[in-house]
């Protein structure tokens, strides 16, 4: 008989998945994730010769102490919030928006034409106004191209949104060596000059008001998605395509309109980088934010309250890293492997959340 | 008798998914040259059993014998060399592929290909069992109950001595099902085992030497065929006794409602849908629609709510007599006495003409329902752009979902738990509820019971009755032809997207209505008739 052959043996390791956890499971779970992180992180640490303890302490004391340290970290984290929070809504919608990064360029470009040519022609409030509804604009039209496409023949959004970003990079550079660049800078560098004071973010608490509007679009977005008729749409959407038409849904309008407001959103942290942050615009204004922002919108599962933790933990993190590269030379890279190390633990755990491993011999519980 | 002559014997067999017990200590034996059906509600826990002796899940629990040896099964390839096969509902073929080729798809064989002595052994097998099968037809030019018979062939091809068929009924018409029977006796006298998983009773009665009852999980027992009846089956399944009689009340008035003149479609893959369908609904009454699944069903519910697109014809829309019940409700848009055309408009301005469509699709959740959301959420589907301001109102759905959840008996934590952790049965009432809250004057619904536990079925046929008695004019697309036979007034049956008969459902008989799905009577017959 066929049947000898076969072992009597049950695999090695299968996965259920969990219907449920309870939320103080769930959170041993991050816990011993942030702790293991730490642990790896700390044997990297001793294998380039220093303590851990005490790296991990001025990434700390670096990110969080009192004055300029602090000042710099809510500088990174406005940034990586305020796109983390223009990812949302696409994200919930299933549309992969990984184009956040041109649509903050995007924002940047047109935010810099009014600061550039328009400072000394309007009043300081009217053109901060101008340059922030041309940047939401500008990202909020860059969002709309892959949505347009999508809607009409069906493209794929991930490529097409990445795609866009090496565009609109690419004509940053071109305006830096030649239009932007040269041309209006008095020394004739290929960089573009600095903005004037009109077009420059007043400040708060020692930080450019930014923050103050990503904290209260933080809020809004909150009301969006919850309780607004565009946010159940949305959701909609997001769930099933099938049962959005079939609630008379007007779908492609809907895409559009959401990659809008997602590119319009991250188009205006452009403005607040090259207003707010740091005065000009450069080929780094966008610097990752658009791709560390999908970390967080996702880490917060697109809740807009919790990205503000995770968007502050992330600055924390880099700020930190920058620090110790300084202090005890360590190379960047490293630096940076730490944080990857520690995002790498967050995210992974949550497949422990959502999955029960199960030994062999150990199936049958209970 | 010693465990040497089951030829399947499960002892204690478990599996859990996550929190939920699917199956709970089930032991079951089967012996060479016996039909046995397993029978239990949908979430029994059947289909789960069957996918653990065909290898597609692995027990937590228990154990399996074949022939009286304890084996494991870790893959569908270690139950095919036990000699296992399964039939699944959703067929597994290549369509460009020829029925010999699918047989003989994915099986180690020497490096040349024989098709010659492939074809000559499937002919063999199609002999000795009575199949009708060309070895050499491509599948995409194979009917439904083709395709079951290259399943079929294919599995004993392989050597299969134990077949189990998961509801192999349900796609098939009244007279295939007899010709699958016919083979399926000639297959036990041949000596191999037969497992066919169903919830018709009648078949069940038919076929079957015993019958093995699953409940919630957990394995009721196995009676013998002949000592038993519908009645004390259903009462094995559903734990206590029930009523099997479905009401067909008459209603005093009825009035045209709606009316299809001409209708042609085409699917989304250019095919034709529909062809000239023409037909006309009463308030008042039921009418069912029959025919094998894909004869345009769907389609025609889609044109009706503004989903499909429709190629050419008419569907006129008659508002219910001023003096009613539904009309006095005032939720709809008063229109004039000549009908109004609903071909053109929107699928929310035919709703809000009082149209509604509660299909239930295989998925059960895919279309008409959002899973991710609680009850509050799917209630608002349809209306939530209703109140004024850029803000949902959530007060309105959420007293529905109230009144839904007791009046419909909605099993579930709490009206904002998702709708995707709710079982099949009050999935459906949420649905089926939702829409006629809507106080629609044409009910249209497709499979509403499809899956459903025998007592949320007979909830769903008493809502449907209440709909029709209020004056509404339902329309039933079913799959069970003994129900719509029992409920409806008359019966439209389809075939290949034509209407091949309208017939009047207390006086027709399953036999009739079965002819016309497969069938469309020329004129001299209809005249003959």
């Amino acid at each position: 008989m066929s049947a000898q052959h076969i072992e009597h043996k049950e695999p090695l390791l299968r996965l259920a998945k969990r219907d449920d956890i309870a939320r103080p499971k769930a959170w041993a779970i991050r816990a011993a994730a942030i702790l293991l992180a730490l642990v790896t992180g700390g044997l990297i640490i001793l294998a380039l010769g220093h303590s851990p303890i005490e790296v991990y302490g001025s990434m700390i004391g670096g990110s969080l102490s009192k004055g300029r340290a602090l000042r710099e970290t809510v500088k990174k984290a406005i940034p990586l919030l305020g796109t983390a929070l223009a990812i949302a809504p696409a994200f919930k919608m299933k549309f992969w928006n990984i184009g956040a990064e041109g649509q903050i360029l995007a924002g940047a470009i047109a935010a810099s034409y009014f600061a550039l040519f328009w400072a000394e022609r309007l009043p300081k409030t009217v053109l901060l106004v101008v340059m922030a509804a041309a940047a939401v604009i500008a990202g909020g039209l860059w969002g709309l191209i892959p949505a347009a496409f999508k809607a009409r023949w069906g493209t794929n959004e991930t490529l097409f949104t990445l795609m866009l970003n090496y565009i609109v990079l690419g004509f940053v550079k071109y305006l830096q060596a030649g239009p932007w660049g040269p041309d209006l800078n008095p020394n004739g560098y290929p960089k573009i000059p600095m903005f004037a004071e009109a077009a420059l973010l007043p400040k708060a608490l020692g930080v450019h008001i930014g923050w103050i509007l990503v904290l209260a679009l933080t809020v809004l977005m909150f009301v969006y998605l919850n309780y607004s008729k565009h946010g159940y749409e949305i959701a909609v959407v997001g769930e099933s395509v099938r049962t959005a038409q079939y609630a008379g849904m007007d779908v492609p309008a809907i895409v559009r309109r959401t990659m809008f407001l997602s590119g319009g959103i991250a188009g205006l942290m452009g403005f607040l980088q090259v207003s707010g942050a740091s005065g000009s615009l450069t080929e780094n204004t966008a610097g990752g934010i658009g791709f560390t922002a999908i970390t967080v919108a996702w880490l917060a599962k697109l809740d807009p309250f919790v990205m503000i933790a995770i968007a502050a933990l992330l600055a924390v993190l880099e700020k930190g890293a920058d620090t110790i590269q300084t202090i005890y030379t360590i190379p960047a890279s490293a630096a940076e492997m730490l944080t990857g190390i520690i995002l790498f633990f967050m995210l992974g755990c949550e497949f422990f959340i959502n999955y029960r491993v199960i030994l062999r011999g150990k199936g049958a519980r209970k | 008798m010693g465990t040497g002559n089951y030829a399947i014997e499960l002892r204690e067999l478990t599996k859990t998914f996550g929190d939920v017990v699917a199956n709970d200590k089930v032991s079951l034996a089967l012996e060479r040259g016996e039909i046995l059906s397993l029978l239990g509600e949908n979430g029994s826990g059947k289909t789960t059993l069957m996918n653990m002796l065909s290898g597609i899940y692995f027990p937590d629990g228990g154990e399996i014998l074949v022939d009286g040896k304890p084996v494991t099964i870790r893959s569908p390839k270690d139950a095919h060399d036990l000699g296992i096969g399964m039939i699944h509902q959703h067929f597994k073929l290549v369509d460009v592929l020829t029925a010999a080729e699918n047989i003989i798809l994915g099986m180690k064989g020497k490096g040349r290909l024989d098709r010659k002595a492939v074809a000559r052994e499937v002919r063999a097998i199609s002999e000795k069992y009575g199949f009708e099968i060309d070895p050499d037809q491509k599948i995409y030019d194979m009917s439904v109950s083709q395709k079951q018979t290259v399943e079929i062939v294919k599995v004993l091809y392989r050597g299969a001595n134990v077949l189990i068929l998961d509801e192999p009924t349900a796609v098939l018409t009244p007279q295939e099902t007899e010709k699958l029977f016919d083979v399926l006796r000639s297959m036990k006298a041949d000596g191999k085992s037969i497992i066919i998983i169903t919830h018709k009773l009648r078949e069940v009665m038919e076929i079957s030497d015993k019958v093995a009852v699953l409940r919630k999980g957990q394995y009721i027992g196995t009676v013998d065929t002949a000592d038993t009846d519908p009645q004390r089956l259903t009462e094995m399944m559903v734990g206590r006794s029930v009523s099997l009689n479905i009401e067909r009340p008459k209603t005093e008035y009825q009035d045209l409602r709606l009316e299809v003149k001409g209708l042609n479609c085409r699917r989304d893959d250019g095919v034709k849908a529909l062809e000239d369908v023409t037909f006309q609904a009463m308030g008042g009454e039921i009418l069912g629609i029959a025919g094998i699944a894909g004869s345009g069903q769907k389609e025609l519910l889609e044109s009706i709510a503004g989903l499909h697109k429709v190629e050419s014809g008419h569907i006129f829309y008659y508002p219910p007599r001023p003096d009613s019940d539904l009309a006095r409700t005032g939720l709809h848009v008063p229109t004039d006495k000549a009908g109004e055309e609903l071909v053109g408009k929107t699928p929310t301005q035919i709703h809000q003409i009082g149209v509604s469509l509660a299909f239930v699709p295989e998925d059960r959740l895919g279309m008409g329902l959002v899973a991710d959301m609680g009850m509050v959420g799917n209630m608002m589907l349809k209306s939530y752009q209703s109140g004024k301001g850029p803000l949902v109102d959530r007060k309105a759905p959420k007293a529905l979902a109230e009144i839904l959840k007791d009046e419909l008996e909605i099993a579930t934590p709490s009206i904002s738990t998702p709708v995707r952790r709710l079982s099949g049965g009050n999935v459906q009432k949420v649905l089926v509820g939702r829409e006629i809250a809507s106080s629609p004057t044409v009910l249209m619904t497709a499979y509403p019971v499809r899956g459903l536990d025998i007592n949320s079925a007979y909830t769903i046929y008493d809502l449907l009755n209440e709909q029709k008695k209020l004056g509404a004019a339902v329309i039933l697309v079913g799959e069970d032809l003994d129900v719509l036979l029992e409920l409806c007034d008359r019966i439209m049956v389809l075939c290949g997207g034509r209407v091949s008969g309208v017939v009047d459902a207390a006086k027709t008989t399953k036999e009739e209505v079965g002819l016309l799905m497969t069938h469309i009577p020329t004129d001299r017959e209809e005249a003959d008739a």
